[in-house]
């Protein structure tokens, strides 16, 4: 009988793939909060409240600076939002956040109150990759957070076949790596040998805090602190971890997939 | 000497002072807990705590039908003791851990080797166990693996097809977490506990929160226990619904894999409807919660919760109407009642082989001391079992949810718990989804940590699925290993 209702149920519910990028983008959860935004310019002689508060030293106070912020050591866990004294610090509602350069998650100075978000890579690239990449995912020392949100991409209501994007089971068979996790000690060379296994051009792809500066567990001596330390990394997606959508977003964004989609609307 | 005769008592979430924790010579604990065992316990922890140049030893037991807990530890160890294994094999991990983090030898011990060390970019995990013959071909998987999944390494010794044995060689993703602890809490203890094992966040996070607030000698607000309970039978759900789809998936029954690959995702949105992260993090807070589930936002839970477990019950039933799905399930992997005693298996994996264990039901603390869900058993053991336990706990996390969301307590969110008592014992239990988390903290003269243990569930399973393979075709290691879905993080810490 399975096979009359499970057919019945697809004709009612019909295509569960959200309109996204065509469409509007879903809507985050209202306490997610989204990116963050930073205007030192507002801050309060000599305060560093937010510098205090923050478990993952995101936050610091170079020299001639009130404080810059790094999105990429950033876990998002809004304690330095709620302890601002002047709202320096905000929210922005804003799933994008994916950079191609690591000096553009650090926010705070002027003009750079947000984050530079990535440009699409180069024409060559863009040719090869744009309208297929198929990626190896290695987790190293990830808490299978990020691991889940990228999986989800692979479900009916994000399809990310639909872009063309593929995880496949061998570095062989892929055109770069998503890497996950901080880098334990453990999974270096298992990272390096996938990484060596890739055929060139390839590209790499950090996704969360933990890939990008270690997060949670930066500075303890059992992890390296991020995968940029071991491998050269092209784009870097904030978040502890990411929403789908901001992973989702940094991926299109490689390719232009977003500008696309904007054209044709 | 006036040795003491039975292991301190306590309940779940409660400290006691470190020097009422009675003590014996290594020889005579081992004897007193492999005892301890024998008359119905269950081994929770196995530690070492350094004194010195030596270390002590600390053994958590569970009185499961008693409802209590019972502790006792070693006098300082220098070097050697017998093995507590040889006559309990649920310690055989605990042993090796002991051995490795202190180097204290359990004589005896059968197969003593590295849990989790490192080794020059990788784990050094010794050597493996061979069977011998000219038929006999050895498989090699992972760390690495095909999908999007965490790292391990599975070694399997084969006649043909079929699985003689198995050996899981985990350390990979070994972060640091316990060592990290020492002299805590630190800055980001709370943040490292939330991603111990990161899709087990509010089962974590809980225990410690209970582990300071036992140690602050203070609980949590009601209304804060309420939400607590709340939050772990989403996550309970979410992680449900993902291994139903997960194993349909394992025997190509798409339908089911397709829908419930999306029902995971909207019971994580419920999470996140609470504190804006899909996996719970920032909800937990020692002395409380930091978001409040409100009445209308609890009203909006209700009803995508009611829709959520309507489209998991029809996606259940086609999988347990389709005649493939049940020749692929049935007398897969089975995991006798037996064995899982012996092994000290916890959650869904031993509930499925019939054996009644679950902390919600057990040792109640919290909120559950106040509501109470059954305990789902499935007698066979085998991948049906383990499917069908878990969904009966989706439907029973699901009738829980629906009265206790209607049934709020009023009252403050969150206090502060005050400085944590010094040289003070304390331990907390709470049913993760995929079975019993314990952590267990001891304080210095301070009150800070002297020694931080925490035991994930998957610490316990692992062997249990080394164990489902025995005499199985290997090309359904993948099915069984979903039936399981083990944390690596979680055990590799
Ligand atoms: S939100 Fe980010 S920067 Fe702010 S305190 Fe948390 S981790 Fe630090
Ligand atoms: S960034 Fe956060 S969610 Fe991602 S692996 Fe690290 S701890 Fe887990």
């Amino acid at each position: 009988m399975f096979a009359h209702e499970t057919i019945l149920h697809r004709l009612r519910h019909g295509c569960q793939t959200m309109a996204y990028p065509d469409g509007p983008a879903p809507a985050l959860p209202d306490r997610h909060g989204g990116s963050l935004r930073l205007d030192a310019t507002k801050c309060a002689e000599g305060c560093g409240e937010c510098v205090r508060v923050c478990p993952t030293e995101a936050i610091a106070q170079p020299p001639g600076h009130p404080v810059a912020l790094d999105l990429g050591r950033c876990i998002f866990c809004s304690e330095c939002v709620a302890v601002c004294p002047t709202k320096a610090i905000a929210q922005t509602g804003d799933h994008r956040m994916a950079a191609r350069r690591r000096d553009d998650l650090v926010i705070g100075g002027p003009g750079e109150e947000q984050v530079r978000l990535a440009a699409a890579l180069d024409e060559k690239l863009r040719k090869l990759f744009g309208r297929s990449l198929r990626l190896r995912q290695v987790s190293a020392g990830g808490c299978n957070a990020c691991e889940a949100d990228t999986n989800v991409l692979g479900t009916i209501g994000w399809d990310l076949g639909r872009f063309g994007i593929q995880f496949v089971a061998s570095p062989r068979h892929a055109d770069g790596l998503l890497i996950t996790g901080p880098v334990s000690r453990n999974m270096e060379l298992a990272l390096r040998k996938t990484y060596a296994a890739v055929p060139e051009p390839k590209l790499v792809i950090a996704v969360g805090a933990c890939a990008i500066a270690g997060g949670p567990f930066v500075g303890n001596p059992q992890v390296r602190n991020g995968a940029g330390e071991i491998v050269p990394v092209n784009l870097f997606i904030p978040g502890c971890p990411p929403h789908p959508l901001t992973i989702l977003d940094g991926l299109l964004r490689l390719f232009g997939g977003l500008d696309r989609s904007l054209d044709r609307r | 000497m006036s040795a003491p005769l039975e292991f301190a008592l306590l309940s779940n979430g409660a400290g006691l002072p470190w020097t009422e924790v009675p003590e014996w010579p290594a020889d005579d604990f081992v004897s007193a807990t492999a005892a301890e065992l024998d008359r119905g316990g269950r081994l929770c922890a196995w530690f070492g705590v350094p004194e010195g140049a030596q270390t002590r030893l600390v053994a958590v037991v569970a009185f499961d039908a008693e409802n209590t807990l019972a502790v006792g530890r070693s006098e300082p160890i220098r070097d050697r003791h017998p093995s507590l294994t040889l006559r309990c094999p649920q310690a055989h991990l605990f042993e090796r851990e002991v051995w490795e983090q202190h180097g204290v030898v359990p004589k005896g011990h059968p197969w003593l080797k590295p849990v989790r060390r490192q080794g020059n970019g990788q784990p050094a995990m010794g050597d493996f166990f061979e069977v011998e013959g000219s038929e006999i071909h050895e498989v090699a998987v992972g760390p690495v693996h095909a999908g999007i999944i965490e790292p391990g390494h599975f070694r399997f010794q084969c006649h043909g097809e079929e699985v003689l044995h198995l050996e899981i060689a985990l350390g990979y993703q070994h972060r640091g977490v316990e060592e990290a602890l020492t002299g805590g809490p630190h800055r980001a203890t709370l943040n490292q506990l939330e991603t111990v094992a990161g899709d087990t966040t509010i089962g974590h996070a809980t225990a410690y929160a209970m582990v300071l607030e036992a140690l602050a000698g203070t609980e949590a607000p009601l209304r804060a226990q309420w939400l607590r309970a709340v939050a772990l039978e989403l996550e309970r759900l979410a992680n449900h619904t993902g291994d139903l789809g997960a194993l349909a998936n394992d025997v190509a029954f798409l339908p089911t894999s397709a829908a419930c690959g999306k029902i995971r995702g909207d019971f994580l949105n419920l999470t996140a409807l609470i504190c804006g992260n899909r996996f719970g993090r920032g909800l937990i807070r020692p002395g409380g919660c930091r978001h409040d589930l409100e009445a209308e936002r609890a009203q909006q839970l209700a009803g995508r919760l009611r829709v959520a477990l309507a489209e998991a019950s029809e996606a259940a039933t086609w999988l347990w109407d389709a005649n493939s799905v049940r020749s692929r399930f049935e007398f897969t992997g089975a995991i006798t009642a037996e064995q899982a005693e012996e092994t000290g298996l916890v959650g869904p994996a031993a509930r499925a082989s019939g054996v009644v264990r679950d902390v919600r039901f057990d040792h109640p603390a919290g909120w559950h001391r106040f509501a109470q869900i059954p305990v789902a058993v499935w007698p066979s053991g085998d991948v049906l079992a383990r499917a069908q336990v878990r969904w009966l706990e989706i439907q029973r996390s699901g009738k829980f949810l629906e009265e206790q969301i209607a049934a709020a307590p009023d009252g403050e969110l969150r206090v502060t718990p005050g400085p944590s008592a010094a040289d003070t014992l304390a331990v907390a239990l709470v049913e993760g989804w995929r079975g019993e988390i314990c952590h267990v903290a001891l304080t210095d003269g301070d009150g800070r940590f002297r020694r931080y243990k925490m035991i994930d569930p998957s610490f316990h399973n692992w062997t249990g699925l080394a164990l489902a393979l025995r005499g199985q075709a290997i090309s359904d290691f993948p099915l069984c290993n979903k039936s399981f879905n083990l944390s690596y993080c979680g055990f590799d810490l």
